[in-house]
């Protein structure tokens, strides 16, 4: 056995190990460029039929929310631009996939734990769905409809951690999600469910902020609301930063412990259709 | 017409032997576009009109919308996925079947659940004509409407498979055009910028799905001041389109090079 695998098996994985799953993560997205402009000219199209629409609603009611026309339209195109790392639509990871072809019973015996094995592999691919995916829809939208611009960098880098942090959230509810296929064995039900989780309570839908009570205030609390709404509000400058921050960190930690007991609960109760 | 409805006979049973998320599937399928529905509700808790249409003519546009896209997403919509046929080489199997191409790629994985979608548009269009009092000298559009409605969001579907025989790498670009044109058509046409009004009557007909052949049922004015006429123009709109995209798919079909695997 080469020294090298050898390595792997002895000691805890690396930190490098991770640094190259992120690497590849972002290399094989990469290589999709054709697909990922594609959804960024989707993204913009659907942004500005999305900001329309909100914008009919605040000429009606100025300052509804907290928000005027410009923040409402900044919103609207914020929110188009995390689909593609968040991958609000759900989906993104290969784990579902895996286990229903069974690939998951190799997976499960790596020397690296499955859910930060993921979580690297996602990480790349958000990076790279970010230039690709929402920095297009958000220019376009600035040139077509006008967003804010914060020029204070102190938001800009409280906007980079909590989008970061929001990344980090929607990776563990879709990796639940995706574990759940080792009960349900068919991971399309579940992901229609979750689709409409998190289109709705995440404030892609509509700004939570005009959620009638006390749907607001419910849909306001749970992690959805940590993917979209939050880091948008941290953006406009409408969320205390600490607090907002406090929030995503607490649903990150609670999503990504529900995943490693689902591994750990998988190992024993893993069903390998085939083989 | 017989081999299409065997297929989706075939792909029916094939969905039905995962019976959890297949019955998943069709109420998540019916709540997603509930959601709708309640988006529009929320929209109207903070406001009673939007566009210059209050609650009701909402209701009926986004009914008038949704019950031919949903159909016609119901029938049709696999063909937005012919990238994937072209890519792993099963179209060139298509090719070879004594079955035209557009009716195996539209019953490839036919997806029953999405009926859940018809009834939900059915529901909310007949709530709205349930508050709105139409005459029966203007109600006589609606079936119209529909049925014009179906063709043409077919015709854009069409349209959207024969580009992918140009961007096999892109498919994701006619989605703008299939489901943007459905949520385009939910709201009034008013909400939307001039520009965008005009190009989807003159050059891409979504505005005679429920738009013009609406302003007649509902007995309005046309805000932005176009030709009364147009109103009555649906069947030649769907018409026209649909031989556009009949042209469309068969080019695209001829200009198809194999893999060659």
């Amino acid at each position: 056995m080469p020294p090298f695998h050898r390595r792997f098996l002895t000691q805890p994985p690396l930190l490098s190990l991770y640094a190259q799953l992120v690497r590849y993560g972002f290399r094989k997205h990469a290589t999709y460029w054709g697909a990922a402009a594609a959804g960024a000219f989707t993204n913009t199209v659907f942004g500005v039929l999305r900001a329309y629409v909100l914008i009919a609603l605040w000429r009606a009611r100025p300052g509804l929310g907290g928000y005027d026309i410009t923040d409402a339209v900044t919103f609207c195109f914020l929110t188009q631009a995390y689909i593609g790392p968040m991958q609000v639509f759900g989906g993104g990871l290969e784990v579902a996939q895996r286990i229903r072809t069974g690939d998951i019973a190799l997976d499960l015996v790596r020397p690296a734990p499955l859910l930060l094995w993921s979580l690297a592999q996602d990480l790349g691919r958000a990076g790279y769905l970010f230039l690709a995916r929402s920095l297009p829809p958000t220019v376009a939208g600035a040139l077509l409809l006008g967003i804010v611009l914060p020029g204070d960098a102190a938001v800009w880098a409280a906007f980079a951690a909590s989008f970061a942090l929001g990344i980090v959230i929607s990776f563990g509810w879709r990796y639940i999600v995706a574990m759940a296929t080792c009960w349900l064995r068919d991971d399309r039900g579940l992901t229609v469910v979750s689709l409409v989780l998190t289109t709705f309570f995440s404030g892609l839908t509509l700004p939570l902020v005009i959620f009638p009570e006390p749907l607001g205030t419910i849909a306001g609390a749970l992690p959805w609301a940590a993917m979209v709404q939050v880091p948008a509000d941290v953006y406009l400058g409408k969320a205390d930063v600490p607090g907002a921050l406090a929030f995503q960190a607490m649903w990150a930690a609670v999503l990504l412990s529900l995943g490693a007991l689902l591994t750990r609960a998988a190992r024993r109760k893993v069903v390998i259709d085939g083989g | 017409m017989r081999v299409y409805l065997l297929l989706i006979w075939t792909w029916t049973r094939a969905a039905a032997r995962y019976p959890t998320s297949f019955a998943l599937m069709t109420v998540a399928g019916t709540v997603t576009a509930g959601l709708e529905v309640a988006a529009i509700w929320i929209v109207f808790s903070n406001t009673t009109t939007l566009g210059g249409f209050d609650v009701s003519e909402v209701m009926f546009l986004y009914g008038t919308a949704g019950l031919p896209f949903s159909v016609a997403d119901l029938l049709f919509s696999n063909t937005d996925r012919i990238s994937q046929h072209i890519k792993a080489g099963t179209f060139d199997a298509m090719l070879v079947r004594p079955v035209g191409t557009f009716v195996q790629i539209a019953a490839d994985r036919f997806t029953p659940h999405r009926a859940g979608r018809v009834l939900q548009a059915a529901i909310v269009l007949g709530v709205a004509l349930a508050r709105l009092d139409v005459p029966a000298s203007r109600a006589w559009m609606i079936p119209v409407m529909v049925a014009c409605g179906i063709v043409i969001f077919t015709s854009i579907w069409a349209l959207g498979g024969a580009l992918q025989f140009l961007l096999t790498d892109a498919p994701e670009v006619t989605n703008a055009f299939t489901y943007g044109g459905g949520t385009l058509t939910q709201y009034p046409l008013t909400v939307y910028g001039a520009d965008l009004v005009r190009g989807v009557t003159y050059v891409l007909p979504l505005a005679f799905v429920n738009w013009q052949p609406g302003l007649y049922v509902l007995g309005r004015a046309d805000p932005m001041g176009l030709p009364y006429a147009l109103r009555f123009l649906s069947p030649a709109a769907a018409a026209a389109l649909a031989v556009v995209a009949a042209f469309a798919w068969r080019a695209g079909v001829r200009r198809y090079r194999s893999t060659g695997s």
